[in-house]
């Protein structure tokens, strides 16, 4: 673990380094900076970034089918109206989506998915490091500093090259939500039961747990941006964000998560200053959910989803999407979305376009269980 | 597969992740008999009670000497510094402790790990008081460990001459007052005389137990008794000073005479008394009685069932106070393997959950803040009673809140853990539907493991 403080003071050790000849001559670290930010719990792509313009959309989502407003992006997709920051970085060109994209993972655990997607590898556990970390190794120098907002290094960032992890106070984490998970878990213990809705009432009186309107999730934005700026700061950073499984009630937590991920992003933009042009960040989730909205007013886990990137060297303004449709026979299984996009396609592109590195050599060190085939032309060239 | 579950939580210590349940649960557990080790290196290398002692004079010499500086130079009493000498026992304590955590997270026979940490409860010293601050340790492992297979009359002797429990209970400046030292002092007008503090705890907590037949004059008598076993190493007259630091039989305060326990008399001179005394009082039905019953509650449930209390007492009295023999009673009896399950305290829960994720080492400061935090701080139950040993003084609200938040703490520093196939690891054939539904839907691998510290299943054992 390493504090801001210690990161700080190495940055101040590094630039006075650079006067030292051994290293004057060492290969110059990219001034190029990734973001990853992993929507754990599988966030629902069909909610985010709603196929309005598909006929069968409203019929599958019932109740859930009004997002309430958004913007228009094309004919065919809306973009939730929680992310008013990020409706503001497309219209800039600066964000770009791709619609029914899925890592190569086919069943619904959500610990198997994030694995398959942190990996790279084609099943689950099938390896040990992350595509993060094998990313470290392809860059120029080698020595690029990475680091994960976590209190521990995640799966995606495991691996032979060292990272450093930084756990902030306001992580936008789910600790609400795995306390409603406590909840629900002690239902059926009546000791249990009666202690923790005497503990949850007792706590609620003391300290009012009021929704912050997502200040928690822009203190993260603006502290990862800090820990990336100046000649040390980390070139590789990977924030995790939880709280996307919203099995019921989806409409109001959804669009909470949306409001924290809208103004962590925006932190993310504002704090790194003029080092946004050099900056890209992908946002993903291990798959995406149900077409149909279930019986409580939720999705299930699902298959076809929605990644995007966003960053000055995006070419955005654009959804892609090799739209199957929503009929019942377009969707995967008779339940989900149907991916025609390798996920692992979309980040192999995209990271290869943003550091300059050969498209296929990246595709294969990077996501050994992909489909190989790196999209060109995600980044402005 | 029920029974390995018991075998590992409810017997040992909770189950270790990547370990393999025990195939032969009764077999697992008699054979850490022969696995225990009474005195690994981590506890070799750590200093003993005569050390700590010395550190103890220390600490309390210059404690002395900043208040006799602070008045001859008429300043202002200041605390701070007359307490700063006592650090070095407080790390020697938050040092011990954390071997005590780590050994429990790694020793190859936690069921016997388990009965230490009994017996030290059993037996109780406190740290609030100072002079047992840097000792608590060295009484467990001196003391407690080398003597838990051994006779109950073994671990008694160990116990109550050990500097830790003599200095706790005020056994140690107990002046007999027809002592040689107790004449002189009578002359000179100094009020010196006995202290029946440890005498009746020990009828009362240690062996007979309270209201079960003894008196005032028991504990008159049995303090006269132990009048010389002391401390050497401490005394500032070097009448007491002893051979050097560690227990001591101070014949110059011993109380001469005939003295008369329970009924019994007690002719021996000297030290020889009181140790007859104590293996009596060992071997006494009411000692059975009460040590059957503490087991029974530890292993049986809050309600010790009678049927368990009255074999293990049986088992106590025919073997001569046979720790083993009793352990193995325990291991026999089907009230534990189907009993009601027992709420785990903070320490259990603590070593339950740090042994699921694979910890093995913690250092000391995290060590002491856990427990801290949970309510059960390592050697300070607060008095020489110990800690409760039922539901009631554990499961309580915040209590229960703050494991949680705990358990979200250790699944997010734990690393990548599968919680779906540790759960079936550590409660074999045990695992309730709920909880593995919960663990399996839960977003992410961390919430399914800190759902999984949490669960019901791990509360208890």
């Amino acid at each position: 673990m390493i504090d801001r403080r210690s990161l700080l003071t190495h940055g101040a050790m590094l630039s006075g380094a650079l006067f030292a000849p051994q290293i004057a001559w060492a290969a110059v670290p990219t001034e190029r900076r990734l973001v990853f930010v992993i929507q754990r719990g599988a966030a629902d792509g069909l909610a985010t970034l709603a196929p309005t313009g598909d006929p069968a959309y409203a019929g599958l989502r019932g109740e859930l089918a009004n997002i309430g407003g958004g913007t228009k992006l094309d004919g065919m997709f809306t973009l939730h109206p929680a992310l008013t920051q990020l409706a503001g970085r497309y219209l800039a060109g600066e964000a770009l989506f791709v619609h029914a994209t899925a890592s190569p993972y086919r069943d619904r655990s959500h610990f198997d998915g994030q694995n398959v997607l942190e990996t790279g590898g084609k099943l689950p556990y099938d390896r040990d490091d992350g595509w993060m970390n094998r990313l470290i190794g392809l860059l120029p120098g080698g020595a690029a500093k990475a680091l994960a907002l976590a209190p521990a290094i995640p799966t995606a960032l495991r691996g032979a090259a060292s990272v450093s992890s930084y756990a902030p106070t306001n992580l936008p984490d789910a600790s609400a939500e795995y306390l409603q998970r406590i909840g629900r878990l002690y239902a059926g213990d009546p000791q249990l039961h009666a202690l923790w809705s005497e503990a949850v009432q007792t706590r609620a009186m003391a300290e009012n747990l009021v929704e912050d309107g997502g200040r928690g999730a822009a203190a993260s934005g603006k502290m990862a941006a800090s820990l990336m700026t100046g000649p040390a700061g980390a070139r590789l950073v990977m924030i995790e964000s939880n709280g996307w499984d919203t099995h019921a009630g989806q409409r109001g937590r959804l669009a909470n998560q949306l409001i924290g991920l809208d103004a962590l992003l925006a932190a993310l933009h504002d704090g790194l200053g003029t080092a946004w042009a050099d900056t890209l960040v992908i946002v993903a989730t291990e798959f995406g959910r149900t077409a149909a909205v279930n019986g409580t007013g939720g999705t299930d886990h699902g298959t076809g989803g929605m990644a995007f990137m966003l960053g000055g060297t995006v070419k955005g303004g654009r959804v892609l999407a090799d739209w199957p449709g929503l009929s019942q026979s377009a969707l995967y299984e008779g339940r989900d979305l149907r991916p025609t996009t390798p996920l692992d396609s979309v980040l192999s592109g995209a990271i290869a376009g943003h550091f300059g590195l050969d498209p296929v050599r990246a595709a294969r060190t990077l996501f050994p269980g992909g489909a190989g085939r790196p999209l060109e032309g995600l980044i402005r060239t | 597969m029920r029974e390995s579950s018991v075998a590992l939580n409810r017997f040992g210590l909770g189950g270790r992740r990547g370990d393999v349940p025990p195939p032969e649960p009764k077999r697992w557990l008699l054979d850490q008999f022969g696995r225990f080790d009474p005195s690994p290196p981590a506890i070799r290398e750590l200093p003993g009670s005569p050390a700590l002692v010395t550190m103890f004079r220390e600490a309390r010499d210059n404690q002395r000497e900043a208040k006799r500086q602070a008045e001859a130079a008429d300043a202002k009493p200041d605390i701070a510094p007359e307490l700063r000498p006592y650090r070095t026992l407080r790390d020697a304590y938050g040092q011990a402790a954390a071997v005590r955590t780590n050994l429990a997270l790694t020793a190859p026979a936690p069921f016997v790990e388990r009965l230490v940490h009994f017996w030290a409860n059993h037996f109780a010293v406190s740290t609030d008081k100072l002079v047992t601050l840097g000792l608590a340790g060295a009484f467990e492992f001196e003391a407690i460990r080398p003597n838990v297979l051994g006779k109950f009359a073994d671990l008694l002797l160990a116990v109550e001459r050990h500097p830790a429990m003599l200095l706790y209970l005020d056994q140690a400046q107990s002046v007999g007052p027809d002592s040689m030292l107790g004449q002189i002092a009578a002359r000179r007008g100094n009020k010196r005389g006995l202290n029946e503090n440890l005498a009746r705890e020990i009828l009362e907590l240690h062996t007979l137990g309270v209201r079960s037949g003894y008196g005032q004059q028991d504990v008159t008598e049995l303090a006269r008794a132990l009048t010389g076993w002391s401390v050497g190493g401490l005394a500032q007259q070097p009448m007491l000073r002893g051979p050097g630091p560690g227990y001591w039989f101070a014949a110059p305060i011993h109380q001469p005479g005939e003295r008369k326990v329970l009924g019994t008399r007690y002719e021996q001179a000297g030290e020889a008394q009181g140790e007859a005394i104590l293996r009596d009082l060992a071997a006494h039905p009411a000692t059975a009685r009460h040590i059957a019953t503490k087991l029974a509650r530890h292993f049986g449930g809050d309600e010790p069932p009678l049927a368990l209390v009255s074999r293990l007492e049986q088992a106590f009295l025919t073997s001569g106070g046979d720790l083993p023999t009793i352990y193995r009673t325990l291991i026999e009896a089907p009230e534990v393997w189907t009993g009601p399950p027992k709420f785990r305290t903070p320490w259990d829960w603590t070593l339950a959950a740090l042994r699921a994720v694979g910890t093995e080492s913690l250092p000391a400061l995290m060590n002491a803040n856990a427990f801290n935090q949970l309510g059960q701080p390592v050697w300070r139950p607060g008095s020489p009673a110990g800690w409760d040993d039922t539901a009631p003084s554990w499961a309580g609200p915040d209590a229960l809140y703050r494991r949680v938040e705990v358990a979200e703490r250790i699944a997010s520093r734990a690393g990548p853990i599968d919680a779906r196939a540790l759960a079936e690891q550590l409660f074999p054939g045990s695992l309730a539907d709920g909880t593995r539904k919960a663990i399996a839907g839960a977003e992410s691998p961390v919430q399914a493991l800190a759902l999984l510290l949490a669960s019901p299943e791990m509360m208890r054992r």
